[in-house]
């Protein structure tokens, strides 16, 4: 399978290193080395979720705890969670960092992912929620820990799209 | 049998664990019995009640979590109760108020009021206990001895489909929630 072990290895230590110790996700392909990891770290508890969207109250019940948790999850299924956040992280000021696969854009061949493809920014713009891209190694410790940092400092669920281009080697 | 009566007869109980409720007619009756710091009332998003209180219970092992949820929200995430059941926290201990509707909006009547058993759902997902009480008295026995076990428990709770006048309160919903965070972070200080 043409997931990059590399980068999801490079994610996962940089989401370690910014203290992150719980991760809630679903599977997609692009997350299974990920998930993989978290489930084989003695430190990272890791909740494998019937629906995206239970990883809000999750997180929020982590973030009451004091403990700095993360979401792993496919676009579909932010979509999936959007009540969640407008109903409970929007409304009640919790940060989350949202990790999100963004399938059905450039070089998609599964026609099934495309629709949520054209709607993801589109639909983090509309909820304002402040996003940007992990597209490359080099770049993502820095913009995890930036992300993390304005999520606790603004308390406001904040995104970064896991690309083709970091995700797929082919 | 009343919730709020429930609701009285364990509220001694809930001095010493971490509470989340659901929204309307629950969060509205316990604050009615008296606001603590240990309480958050989740007023909106549906469903995700159980699954904080997971958070809650995976984050901190060593402390007590109750949540107080509801048929029509617990009907809007089953796959909670396959998440909890999946983990099963020993220290979490759900309580579903099934009054067979969605009260709060007008009284609409669930899948419970047609035969959806919510103990059976709970069971089969895996919930390692599971009971329904249908007197106050079972109920406080049920909570007791689930705060007592260690077991992830699930307590479905018959109640009447009736609840207070007005469900507003006078707690701020961001006020309530840096209020129940500081609370557990306070509670973390003084155990170190």
């Amino acid at each position: 399978m043409p997931v990059s072990a590399e980068s999801s290895k490079v994610i996962f230590d940089a989401l370690k290193h910014c203290d992150v110790r719980l991760i809630s996700a679903l599977p997609e392909t692009w997350l299974v080395h990920l998930i993989r990891m978290a489930d084989d770290d003695p430190e990272m508890i890791l909740v494998r979720l019937a629906k995206e969207e239970e990883g809000v109250g999750i997180s929020a019940g982590a973030h009451f705890a004091g403990v700095k948790s993360a979401m792993l999850m496919q676009n579909h299924g932010f979509l999936a969670s959007i009540n969640g956040i407008v109903s409970f992280a929007h409304l009640y000021k919790i940060p989350l960092l949202m990790l999100i696969s963004y399938r059905g854009s450039f070089g998609e061949r599964d026609p099934w992912q495309t629709q949520g493809g054209n709607v993801t920014e589109a639909l983090l713009r509309a909820m304002g929620i402040p996003y940007s891209f992990l597209d490359g190694v080099e770049n993502v410790e820095k913009r995890i820990r930036q992300a993390q940092t304005l999520a606790e400092s603004s308390l406001q669920p904040v995104a970064l799209l896991l690309t083709r281009d970091l995700m797929w080697e082919e | 049998m009343l919730r709020l009566e429930c609701l009285r007869a364990v509220y001694p109980e809930l001095e010493r664990c971490l509470v989340v409720t659901i929204m309307g007619a629950t969060a509205a009756e316990l604050h009615s019995l008296g606001h603590r710091g240990n309480f958050f009332y989740l007023q909106h998003a549906m469903g995700l009640a159980s699954s904080t209180g997971l958070g809650l219970a995976l984050s901190l092992p060593d402390q007590k979590i109750v949540v107080f949820d509801g048929d029509g929200s617990l009907l809007m995430n089953l796959g909670s109760l396959s998440t909890m059941a999946r983990y099963q926290p020993k220290n979490l201990v759900h309580v579903v108020f099934d009054n067979e509707s969605l009260l709060s909006v007008g009284g609409f009547p669930t899948a419970t009021s047609t035969g959806t058993d919510l103990e059976g759902v709970a069971r089969a997902a895996g919930v390692p206990k599971v009971f329904t009480v249908r007197t106050v008295e079972d109920f406080k026995t049920a909570v007791k001895n689930a705060l007592d076990g260690t077991h992830l428990t699930t307590i479905v709770a018959k109640v009447e489909a009736t609840g207070p006048a007005a469900y507003v309160t006078d707690l701020s919903l961001v006020e309530n929630r840096f209020q129940f965070r500081r609370h557990i972070q306070s509670l973390k200080k003084s155990r170190r």
